[in-house]
């Protein structure tokens, strides 16, 4: 499904704040994989998201897509199988337009295009039936503007947009981590039923440990542009937010006196 | 005073130019002080050459086109700034203006124009003119309001309102951007080709400070009838275009020459962007909100 090889990014080459991003990383996700991503500030975590979105050019290595590259095509054109919800609820969905319009806007995701109205009353009726499943009460709210939405029904909306044309990966990057515990829970929940429901390839990133554990079946590590951790579905069942920071703080001491010893 | 309304439903055409630009791209587009008169000067220079006038009025309207398109090109490809691209273009157009009308000025005095059939019926300046240049801007409003609905009008809108999103959901802004200027300034051109026929004659500079004269419209018609919807919001442009044209009228009865529209309408346009601020006339978008549109743009 998506196959990530070698993948190495470097930030400002060449200068005195040079940062190697993302340091020879691969990854492999099979059809319907939920893989949650953890790491410190600056470990790569949104760097690699950006690399499959294709917002930011990829250095070396190639990222594919059910088999085909998609390394040369811009965001745009990769949107058609990559859906992303990002960390600031503002980011996802257009203010000054409607529920309904951008729903609209989603629905066309990846195709051409037209000059056929973007809301009709066939579509309206597949929204309505869409935001009923999110229980905000936002379907009796169609032809409100977005700007109006708290963040947390926002980023809600975010996630539908995101999700309901089922395209081929689900990139989530922080989604939660804007929003007030309450809120968070909730989008946490919904990201799990819509997930379930169309059995979406999705890649989560997200600084919550507990939440890392308690959805998707797969975990994995990422520490200086490197996965140092890839914890399969039977292991991360059992795991504790303490066992991963012991974990963590293993590899990274491990690592750390390897340096030592280089340096 | 009729003709003051005359004029203002015919240059409520380019204020709906500007409109999808300044409102709907959120790009400040300077292009259409060279546009404007691009698309007189063809208009004027294929009617004199014997070209009939709706179809040299079209040809007129897709000059503008063109020069759109030229600043989306710089824009998007060349990654100029909006501001800066715009006066690119505009700077440009002044010498290519001057090559297609081969002189400063031409008069279309005894030329077959569209407005010859009014001016032989004697409608000109009456209310049957007035009506028929109504109905003539409403329907490109109409045809505005459809198209900003349709998918691709949807996804121009979120171009303007949140780019990150739309890329997102796959779709090339730089396209969609290139698209808008191109129809803004078609729209802009095909006011300044009706302009030329009804003042009969096409002028090298009559697009100086247009720009100045698109943003008032725009501004002072949204902050006067709204902009809620975008019914509501391109209603407003014509009404808003009228309404400068009646201040025009009015600053010249009150003894004003033409050499001082310039200052008025600079103050107009400073005025409709400053009063929000003090608490009058709250509906219009305050400079600050702008900036801070900007920025998240930015970002």
């Amino acid at each position: 499904m998506l196959l990530i090889q070698n993948i190495t990014k470097t930030f400002f080459p060449g200068t005195v704040n040079e940062r190697v991003a993302l340091n020879d990383v691969s990854l492999h996700l099979n059809t319907g994989d939920f893989v949650t991503v953890i790491g410190s500030n600056g470990a790569g975590k949104s760097t690699l998201l950006n690399m499959i979105s294709g917002k930011l050019p990829i250095d070396s290595g190639d990222v594919s897509i059910d088999g085909s590259s998609v390394k040369r095509m811009p965001d745009y054109a990769r949107a058609a199988y990559v859906g992303r919800v990002f960390q600031d609820p503002m980011a996802g969905t257009a203010p000054d337009l409607s529920i309904e319009q951008n729903l609209a806007l989603a629905l066309r995701r990846g195709q051409r295009r037209g000059l056929s109205w973007g809301v009709t009353h066939k579509r309206r009726a597949f929204f309505r039936s869409e935001l009923l499943s999110l229980e905000l009460g936002l379907e009796n709210r169609l032809k409100a503007r977005v700007g109006l939405l708290s963040g947390g029904q926002r980023q809600a909306l975010s996630l539908l947009m995101a999700s309901f044309t089922q395209p081929r990966i689900l990139l989530l990057d922080e989604h939660t981590a804007a929003l007030d515990p309450q809120r968070a829970e909730l989008v946490t929940t919904l990201t799990k039923s819509i997930v379930d429901k169309h059995h979406l390839t999705t890649l989560m990133v997200t600084h919550n440990m507990e939440q890392a554990l308690r959805l998707g079946n797969r975990l994995i590590m990422m520490h200086e542009g490197q996965i140092i951790l890839d914890v399969d579905a039977e292991r991360k069942a059992v795991m504790t937010v303490p066992d991963l920071l012991a974990e963590f703080a293993k590899i990274k001491g491990a690592s750390l006196d390897d340096r030592a010893l280089l340096g | 005073m009729n003709a003051a309304l005359e004029l203002g439903l015919l240059y409520g055409i380019m204020a709906l130019g500007v409109y999808l630009t300044f409102r709907i791209l959120n790009f400040p587009d300077l292009t259409v002080d060279g546009s404007f008169t691009t698309g007189a000067a063809v208009a004027a220079s294929l009617i004199i050459n014997g070209v009939p006038a709706p179809l040299a009025t079209l040809a007129g309207a897709a000059s503008g086109a063109v020069a759109g398109l030229v600043t989306g090109v710089l824009y998007t490809k060349g990654r100029i700034d909006g501001l800066l691209a715009g006066i690119l273009t505009m700077i440009a157009l002044w010498s290519i203006n001057l090559r297609i009308m081969g002189k400063s000025n031409l008069p279309l005095l005894r030329e077959d124009t569209m407005m010859t059939p009014l001016r032989d019926a004697g409608l000109l300046g009456g209310v049957w003119s007035i009506l028929i240049f109504a109905v003539a801007a409403l329907v490109i409003k109409f045809a505005i309001d459809w198209f900003l609905s349709t998918d691709l009008g949807l996804s121009i809108q979120a171009t303007g309102n949140n780019e990150q999103m739309i890329r997102s959901l796959g779709v090339n802004t730089h396209r969609t951007t290139i698209l808008t200027l191109a129809i803004s300034n078609g729209l802009v051109a095909l006011c300044g080709a009706l302009i030329a026929q009804y003042q009969g004659f096409a002028d090298v500079s009559m697009g100086i400070g247009l720009i100045l004269v698109g943003l008032a419209s725009v501004i002072v018609g949204q902050a006067v009838f709204g902009r809620r919807t975008i019914f509501l919001a391109s209603l407003a442009v014509i009404g808003g275009a009228v309404i400068y044209r009646l201040v025009i009228f009015f600053a010249l009865g009150a003894g004003l020459n033409p050499n001082d529209m310039k200052l008025i309408s600079a103050l107009l346009v400073v005025a409709a962007l400053l009063l929000p601020r003090w608490g009058f006339l709250k509906r219009v978008p305050s400079l600050r909100h702008m900036r801070s549109a900007a920025a998240v743009k930015a970002n």
